[in-house]
């Protein structure tokens, strides 16, 4: 619960910041709530510029642009036009430039597991989300399949922000709920279930899944009940 | 077998890419009469095959196409949210958790067994990738063959008469339903989940490079 809240907090600052400095400060939060050695958010406008926040060390940060490892990095090549989260365990890492990147990351303490979730938006703007941690195989496996889908959606979340960073950029209308996801909405805040919500709008409950799914995305929030609060605190919805 | 590929690297399985797109026009333009676009090398394409879709394409014997679809997040441009808006609810459905599925097509002569491994890999992005739902445009004539499968899609909505009537609506992919769904296409749910991390980079406990 403890990290619920706290998450849940971070992801109410991301949406309020306006600044890169805000995103630093959710970035921190958010890895000391996961309880993982980094969070790293990078991405590259439709302009073609860099921007990044994360917990990396300066030090990492400069002996990467230094040396110039953006060519050669595993993570960046197995996630460009990719859509799917990848553990960088699946990479190829069997070239010799590889393993010395490797050997080097793990000596500035990026950790020797890694996730990451790239991300592509509108006009050419893409991003990569990772999260990466020193621990065994297993352990890691926990942690990836516990997480993923949160991660998926704070990555997601970030991305949304920056997006907003965007020169000349058109208002996003892509976060609107539905009259479908009001309706859902609505039925779960006066504490109907999902059987019952689908019941009530001769839907099935599977639709209403997908109504409540895609309405948590776009209300910010990682589970349900997060998104009733959200959407009650807008006003987005009325009991 | 299934393969999983990204549009950038189907020039990876030039006959495989040149009968996929073949089939579809076959399937899409000749007999279910959709108004697609075919070019001159007898290709079915549209803009969302340009927007480097995951596809997922069960591959026969002889290196030609038995059956595909096309993957894509719903963060991004989607059939579902620019052309059929008006039947999922009146605003975008959109998260990275649900993704859009799209041209489920058979080659000529692929039988259910197909649609099954087809269904079967569904069920492995979402495992492996965190996916919760599909959310589709098919032909509401196929929801007959497809209950036959043992899967079918959900229509939401559906638009046009006749042989113009296509239907958006979500696919059942569960976990769930994966050995029995395995029975019917004919294969190992280990068979499965090894093309998917073949295609994924995956022999994920073999390589221990970066265990600690």
């Amino acid at each position: 619960m403890a990290i619920q809240s706290t998450t849940n907090q971070a992801l109410e600052d991301l949406d309020a910041t306006s600044t890169l400095e805000g995103l630093q400060d959710v970035i921190t939060t958010l890895r000391d709530a996961f309880g993982i050695d980094h969070m790293v958010y990078h991405w590259v406008d439709s302009a073609g510029d860099q921007y990044g926040c994360g917990t990396y060390s300066d030090a990492w940060r400069d002996h990467y642009i230094a040396q110039n490892y953006l060519r050669l990095d595993p993570v960046i090549s197995g996630c460009y036009q990719r859509f799917h989260p990848v553990d960088w365990k699946r990479l190829d890492w069997s070239s010799k430039s590889a393993r010395v990147f490797q050997a080097e990351a793990i000596k500035f303490g990026v950790g020797n597991q890694g996730y990451s979730i790239p991300i592509r938006g509108p006009k050419g703007q893409f991003a990569l989300f990772t999260v990466s941690h020193t621990c065994d195989d297993e352990e890691w496996l926990k942690f990836t399949e516990t997480h993923s889908r949160d991660l998926i959606l704070i990555a997601h979340f970030f991305n949304r922000k920056a997006l907003e960073f965007e020169p000349n950029r058109i208002p996003d209308q892509s976060r609107a709920l539905s009259p479908r996801e009001v309706d859902a909405m609505t039925l779960l805040a006066m504490g109907c279930s999902r059987a019952q919500a689908a019941a009530k709008l001769s839907i099935s409950e599977h639709t209403v899944r997908v109504y409540i799914e895609s309405a948590r995305f776009k209300l910010g929030a990682l589970n349900t009940t997060q998104a009733v609060a959200r959407a009650m605190s807008r006003g987005l919805i009325v009991i | 077998m299934l393969r999983y590929v990204y549009a950038n690297q189907l020039h990876l399985y030039p006959k495989l890419a040149e009968t996929m797109f073949r089939d579809r026009a076959g399937q899409f333009r000749d007999r279910l009469g959709w108004d697609v676009s075919v070019d001159a090398t007898g290709a079915e394409r549209d803009e969302y095959d340009d927007l480097c879709p995951l596809y997922v394409i069960w591959e026969q014997a002889d290196g030609t196409h038995g059956g595909s679809m096309r993957l894509l997040p719903t963060t991004g441009r989607v059939m579902v949210n620019d052309v059929f808006g008006h039947l999922t609810g009146g605003a975008p459905i959109t998260s990275p958790l649900i993704w859009e599925c799209t041209r489920f097509c058979l080659a000529p002569g692929a039988g259910g067994n197909v649609a099954a491994a087809l269904m079967l890999a569904g069920g492995e992005v979402m495992t492996g990738f965190g996916v919760r739902h599909f959310v589709g445009v098919f032909d509401a004539r196929m929801v007959r063959i497809y209950r036959v499968i043992g899967s079918s899609p959900e229509i939401l909505g559906s638009e046009g008469q006749g042989r113009d009537k296509i239907s958006v609506g979500l696919w059942e992919f569960t976990s769930q339903s994966q050995a029995q769904i395995a029975k019917r296409a004919g294969l190992s749910p280990e068979l499965s989940r090894l093309w998917f991390n073949r295609a994924f980079g995956g022999e994920i406990t073999e390589q221990m490079a970066l265990s600690a």
